[in-house]
């Protein structure tokens, strides 16, 4: 080994820049894997700051019956504003793009992923979507305010900035699908020898799966979003029915991406679930197979449910009974990752630091998150539930109870590896906590609102739901206060926390092999793979915290 | 137990129960395996940690017995659904239609009201029509709702077999007031409703 690999080893990739300049344009000019995973996690964290925020402002007009403290109109922009910012720039993007980035490559045994100017062009073309949304939001016509399905007719028909904003969507989809084709492109090549598909960290598994999902489903929201573009702007008629078009078409086209997108957000937490399980447990993955196929299972029946969210639309019964019956199927495949999880903490060695904690906290309601989805695939229910409060419990708890949850605990599970300093374990436990009582405080109600007839996007309510919707409101102000505790406490930590080692929590895939923070290339040498991927008997031989 | 304002409402209800019924077996039992797990399996008590890979006899069963769960809520919520979707012949068929942001009832003399009066016990036909974007009838005490669209015909049906006054609301998101798009369904006693009925 010469002399220049170890000098590149003792250097962290903060220290070493993989282009000509130096300082701030050595971060926005890098093709550095991980230095565009920082970028796009300080850019994603941002704009669920933001997204939070406007929830925090939607649920205080809904504390009191009446006006609290903003108009209808303001309200039914905030809604869209936080489905799409939550949705298209902090959820779908979120988990691939700043921890596939950082971590994908690393686990796998490379030193970048396959395309590295490809992915920073990826950075750069979700930045433009980002902007796209701001600005629709200041030039004259005033923010979008059909919620973030952009339904037609109304979406047509409103005066709003429509156009702009769902060629914001439009653009940031193809962000998507570069990352996307780069991780199928670096898992297929770029594997370090000896490491098989089935010696491949499940984290990578459930990546690889969600960018198949982004390559083939993401260009039909393209070509949905350019549809009504031409529709609003030339006036051709594609779904407006007073122009001779189909507005059930239009529903159909967009969930066909959006319901995929639904396990574009969630199948990259799941891997993230089995890295930390396997890690805090000390023992290898109940059923490493299932878990892996199960991924493949929901991106490949995934396609298949997309109807299930238009049972009352008015398609034809019989479309209406094959949706209910597959999406039922897809419900099967969480169930066996979950089982597995669990059955992965037996007769474990089991140390539930703060990662763990939230994996626990993920598993609850993720829990409630699926099995509530019962109720919506079964007819009868679903006729009763959909768009009101009980669609929106369940898919925040699926998504933010699920991958929200997770995006914390990859967080607090990754911390140390990518910028080589221990957060305050206290604070971090007690954040998990809070975050748990906010979080239940405020979906939970919703669910009984929801079964009590409180429709979606209201701007105001029946006084019966008064005193639910000032619990929910209350749980919001614990969950936000929470979101910006850790905020402070981690970006405390940055300067502030003490060094981290190696391998502070005992884990054997591969980025806890290398030093913390990671060194430009990643590995000296490119390591060779004999052993499965959560085969703990290596820690003998490795250095970590004990 | 599990009775409504309509014998469907009732059924509605019970394929609720149902369903929250396992999915809070299945919650209690993973929250409490995985709570038992960390406790028992804690490495504070320094136990040698044991690789299992899995187990195909586990598999199979969690595979199996979700399946069958899964496909028995289908078949009650698909019973429920065709039910709530049969059109008898002699049904009373009124027109609904919806704009932003009012409702209007079109009964078959040409009587036109924004409140729905409906006799009691009476197999009634909503037929739904939208004059610009997409609504939708929400009867949330009866369990039932359908989207109301502009060029596309859509239909509900409603058999109350209770007295009294219902709230109706819009469920599809439609604009600006969306929130006031709230009416009421009145079921009367027959004798009463054709009183009203054949009065001009």
């Amino acid at each position: 080994m010469s002399n220049g690999t170890i000098a590149i080893a003792e250097k962290s990739f903060y220290e070493v820049s993989t282009n000509k300049h130096s300082g701030i344009l050595s971060w926005l000019l890098t093709t550095d894997h991980k230095r565009i995973g920082i970028m796009y996690l300080v850019t994603i964290a941002f704009f669920f700051l933001v997204g939070a925020t406007i929830g925090l402002f939607m649920r205080l007009e809904l504390l009191t019956p009446g006006r609290t403290i903003m108009g209808a109109q303001t309200y039914n922009t905030l809604f869209t504003l936080h489905g799409v910012i939550m949705i298209f720039l902090f959820i779908i993007p979120g988990l691939p793009a700043i921890f596939g980035n950082f971590f994908l490559p690393i686990q796998i045994g490379a030193r970048d992923v396959a395309f590295p100017r490809l992915n920073l062009l990826s950075y750069y073309i979700y930045v433009i979507g980002a902007i796209l949304v701001l600005v629709s939001l200041f030039i004259p016509g005033g923010p979008i305010d059909t919620g973030w399905t952009f339904y037609i007719p109304y979406s047509i028909r409103t005066g709003t900035n429509v156009s702009m904003a769902i060629f914001a969507a439009f653009v940031l989809g193809f962000s998507s699908i570069l990352t996307g084709i780069n991780f199928v492109t670096t898992v297929h090549r770029l594997r370090a020898p000896g490491m098989t598909w089935f010696k491949m960290p499940l984290f990578v598994w459930a990546t690889y799966a969600t960018a198949w999902i982004q390559i083939i489903a993401t260009p039909v929201i393209g070509i949905t979003i350019l549809l009504v573009i031409i529709e609003r702007v030339f006036g051709v008629g594609i779904f407006d029915p007073a122009l001779g078009g189909d507005p059930i078409l239009y529903q159909h086209m967009f969930w066909i991406y959006s319901h995929p997108a639904v396990y574009i957000m969630i199948l990259p937490a799941m891997g993230v679930v089995s890295e930390i399980i396997t890690t805090f447990s000390r023992r290898t993955i109940f059923g490493y197979v299932p878990i892996a196929m199960s991924s493949l299972a929901i991106a490949f029946v995934g396609y298949l449910v997309w109807a299930h969210h238009m049972f009352v639309s008015g398609m034809s019964d019989t479309a209406t009974w094959i949706f209910s019956l597959l999406t039922f199927i897809v419900a099967l495949p969480s169930g066996v990752k979950i089982f597995n999880w669990v059955a992965t903490m037996y007769k474990g060695s089991i140390d539930p630091q703060v990662p763990f904690l939230w994996v626990m906290n993920f598993i609850f309601l993720f829990s409630i998150g699926g099995l509530s989805g019962l109720v919506l695939g079964s007819l009868a229910t679903d006729v009763h539930v959909t768009d009101t409060y009980f669609v929106v419990a369940h898919f925040h708890y699926v998504m933010f109870g699920g991958t929200g949850t997770i995006f914390f605990g990859a967080m607090h599970y990754w911390f140390p590896k990518m910028f080589g300093r221990m957060y305050n374990k206290k604070f971090a436990t007690i954040s998990v906590i809070t975050f748990f009582i906010g979080f239940n405080m405020l979906y939970f109600p919703k669910f009984i609102m929801g079964y009590m007839g409180m429709p979606r996007r209201y701007y105001d309510y029946l006084p019966k739901f008064a005193p639910l919707q000032e619990v929910s409101t209350i749980g919001s102000w614990i969950l936000v206060g929470t979101i910006f505790f850790i905020t402070g406490y981690l970006l405390y930590a940055l300067r502030n926390g003490p060094k981290a080692s190696g391998n502070p929590w005992g884990g054997v895939t591969l980025e806890w092999h290398i030093p913390s923070p990671p060194p430009t290339e990643n590995f000296e040498e490119i390591p060779t793979i004999t052993h499965e991927p959560y085969d703990f008997s290596q820690l003998k031989e490795m250095e970590y915290d004990k | 137990m599990f009775s409504g304002p309509s014998a469907h409402a009732g059924n509605v209800d019970f394929v609720m129960f149902y369903i929250v019924s396992i999915s809070v077996v299945l919650l209690l039992g993973i929250t409490a395996t995985m709570i038992y797990f960390v406790f028992k399996y804690n490495r504070k008590k320094g136990h040698k940690p044991k690789d299992i890979h899995g187990n195909i006899v586990l598999e199979t069963v969690w595979i199996v017995i979700p399946t069958i769960l899964v496909l028995s809520m289908f078949y009650y919520g698909y019973m429920g659904f065709r039910e709530f979707r049969y059109v008898p012949k002699d049904a009373f068929v009124i027109d609904v239609v919806a704009r932003q942001w009012q409702w209007q009832f079109k009964y078959g003399d040409g009587k036109t009201t924004d409140t729905l009066y409906v006799p009691i016990n009476k197999q009634i036909k909503l037929n739904l029509e939208s004059l610009d974007v997409n609504h939708s009838l929400y009867i949330p005490a009866f369990r039932i709702k359908q989207d109301v669209l502009y060029g596309i015909k859509n239909y509900m049906m409603l058999t109350p077999d209770e007295l009294g006054s219902f709230d109706i609301a819009c469920a599809e998101y439609c604009g600006l007031d969306h929130w006031q798009m709230y009416t009421k369904l009145v079921v009367m006693p027959q004798d009463k409703f054709n009183e009203w009925y054949n009065t001009k």
